[in-house]
């Protein structure tokens, strides 16, 4: 399979040519002069069968999806399974710091909460900020590098050292300082993770923009004169999203990490623990020095599990959508 | 000029670039912050009034006239360390050294360890040794760093069940010892042994997969059919011909990463109450300690940005095709 046939979207062969793999598809040759929305409907569907009958093939992909579901389902199920009084400091029900028993089965911590019913609601808060600052960050370095590879004049060239500026400051400590001023709360930690993690987005995006500008179609386009926006938001975007969603998926794993870090600095939402702000419960209260071994190993196990299951689906999404990175995974 | 002084004139350029645009962004990032800039600069401490009426002066200059004078020297800053009252940059000085130590030490070992298990796994790909490898390096990809160290200090610092705590649970020596003698220097590497082993675990895994990419990129290429059609041995053709070529985007890779190195410092020293830089920013950040905070980030900022510019020579060293 080339990498032209997992796009979607429109490829390079005429509006008038039937889809070469369209055999499931409603408008085959002998139905008429089908529209060309349609057709292009028709195609994108069947490379989407396409890209999931290659996914179902991957081993590591299906575990890392099969994993997802289950953390998604606990995060939308978790009032259910503790009601939120479950979580509240003062109405929590067991004793400090006691190990795991029938009653807590993953123990309590300095303030006698379930460990189970934290990690539990935790999951909400690192997949929603995962998630919304990888959204975040996808759109800012889409815009920037579908820009910057687009406009090939004086533009394009400072989006681009732009973007090399962004890329060389390290993560982390411009994460902190950016953190520090802004505050600690939800919404900020998704803004800092979102602004300072776009650009290798915008890298990728540039990249393939320049490698599709060079098609034809793109020439046709400018012929028949279609502007700026038409081409990009037309032909470019279409053709560039594949491998921008492969790479959105390993981008929310390195979001969760992200946020795990910064909460455990100290920077989230103290009202809304995520894993990582269970681990800076953990960590400031001194459940190391006691050896409270059921306090970290949990939320940390999650971290994990979500982090390598993101990582397993976006290899498998990049080999699907560009086969010749993909070799190396 | 040549193009070879041409391209390391760009890349220096490019690097004073990011430099100019993080010493802007660093100055004025803070002037945002709400609320009295006194307060904040000397948050929950007891200040000379005169000191306070001297902050207070330099702080009520016009904005562009401080930026001018922050602009000729980042490192003279008449602001003192709200925690500490002290001046950042001794601060600073005092801690370089416990972070170089740990973080070069787990640099070496990761590189060593890292490339070997790279070479091996990307050799055989497919195989047994490739499949349980990129498994675990994957895995131990996917771990917070700190979560790896509170385990480790969990399981053999403190000690869970029968597990013994054998190692000390933080610090750089036991206090009272004498950091020159030989007991003393043993002490040290003692101390040494949990944080260089987190670190190590988590840079390793970066390092093997990057190593373990960059041979599989070789792999087809013609020099090797070349080499194997001349009858040179399996291992010949690794060691001589594809390895060399491989280690080329790792080398700068790993440079390139330095700000991966220096997260993984941050909460790894943050944990471990390892006197570094580190642990230095995790204080700065909880206070919040503004001047400190400022001046830490400008440094690590310094540290990558140059990191990047070697990465960028030195790959045109050794490959000449960059250069064009």
């Amino acid at each position: 399979m080339s990498v032209r046939d997992a796009l979607p979207g429109p490829a390079e062969g005429g509006p008038a040519t039937p889809p070469p793999t369209g055999a499931g598809a409603p408008d085959g040759p002998g139905a008429g002069p089908p529209s060309r929305r349609r057709l292009a409907r028709a195609r994108r569907s069947a490379a989407r069968r396409r890209a999931w009958a290659q996914f179902r093939r991957s081993r590591s992909g299906m575990a890392g999806l099969l994993v997802l579901v289950g953390f998604g389902l606990v995060a939308l199920l978790a009032p259910v399974l503790f009601p939120p009084e479950t979580i509240s400091v003062t109405d929590a029900t067991g004793e400090p710091m006691a190990p795991p028993t029938a009653g807590f089965p993953l123990g309590t911590d300095e303030s006698g909460r379930s460990i189970l019913a934290l990690v539990v609601w935790g999951a909400r808060v690192s997949l929603v900020v995962g998630l919304a600052a990888t959204l975040m960050s996808m759109l800012i370095g889409t815009v920037i590098g579908v820009m910057a590879g687009h406009f090939a004049g004086w533009f394009g060239v400072a989006l681009n050292r732009f973007t090399d500026w962004f890329l060389v400051i390290p993560f982390l400590p411009l994460a902190i300082v950016l953190a520090t001023v802004l505050g600690a709360s939800l919404l900020n930690i998704i803004i800092v993770i979102g602004v300072t993690s776009w650009p290798g987005t915008a890298r990728l995006v540039r990249a393939q923009t320049l490698a599709v500008s060079a098609r034809p179609y793109l020439e046709r386009a400018r012929a028949l004169g279609g502007g700026d926006w038409h081409q990009m938001s037309r032909h470019v975007l279409p053709n560039v999203m594949p491998l921008v969603l492969a790479n959105t998926t390993l981008m929310v794993a390195l979001a969760i990490l992200s946020e795990t870090t910064l909460s455990f600095l100290g920077l989230g939402d103290p009202l809304r623990p995520s894993w990582g702000g269970i681990l800076d419960g953990a960590f400031t209260n001194g459940a190391m020095s006691v050896g409270a071994w059921w306090y970290v190993l949990p939320p940390g196990l999650c971290v994990v599990a979500v982090v390598l299951a993101f990582t397993l689906i976006g290899r498998t999404l990049e080999t699907i959508v560009d086969p010749r990175r993909g070799v190396r995974a | 000029m040549g193009p070879g002084a041409r391209y390391a004139l760009r890349s220096v350029a490019s690097g004073l670039g990011t430099l100019l645009f993080v010493v802007v962004f660093n100055f004025f990032l803070f002037r945002m912050l709400p609320g009295d800039p006194i307060g904040l600069y000397t948050r929950g401490r007891n200040v000379p009034p005169e000191q306070i009426e001297a902050l207070r002066a330099e702080l009520d200059r016009p904005l562009l006239e401080q930026f001018v004078t922050y602009l000729a020297n980042p490192f003279a800053s008449t602001i003192n360390s709200a925690r500490y009252n002290q001046p950042v940059w001794t601060l600073i000085g005092d801690r370089v050294w416990a972070t170089l130590l740990l973080v070069g030490t787990a640099i070496v070992l990761a590189s060593i360890l890292g490339t070997w298990i790279g070479i091996r796994a990307g050799w055989r790909r497919g195989e047994r040794f490739d499949r349980v490898s990129t498994g675990v390096t994957l895995t131990l990809y996917s771990m917070p760093e700190f979560w790896l160290g509170m385990i480790l200090l969990i399981t053999f610092g403190v000690g869970v069940g029968f597990v013994p705590g054998v190692f000390p649970i933080g610090g750089i020596i036991t206090p009272g010892v004498d950091p020159t003698s030989l007991a003393g220097v043993l002490d040290v590497m003692w101390h040494m042994v949990l944080p260089v082993t987190t670190l190590m675990v988590v840079y390793l895994a970066e390092y093997a997969l990057v190593m373990r990419a960059s041979l599989i990129d070789e792999l087809g290429e013609d020099y090797l059919t070349v080499a194997r059609a001349k009858g040179l041995m399996d291992k010949v053709v690794r060691r001589r011909h594809a390895v060399p070529n491989a280690l080329l985007p790792t080398v700068t890779l790993i440079l390139l990463n330095l700000g991966f190195v220096v997260s993984g410092a941050i909460t790894v020293e943050t944990v471990f109450s390892w006197p570094g830089l580190g642990l230095l920013s995790y204080d700065a950040l909880r206070g919040p300690d503004i001047a400190l905070l400022q001046a830490i980030f400008l440094l690590f900022s310094i540290g990558v940005i140059v990191a990047n510019i070697i990465a960028d020579l030195l790959y045109a060293v050794l490959d000449p095709r960059v250069r064009a």
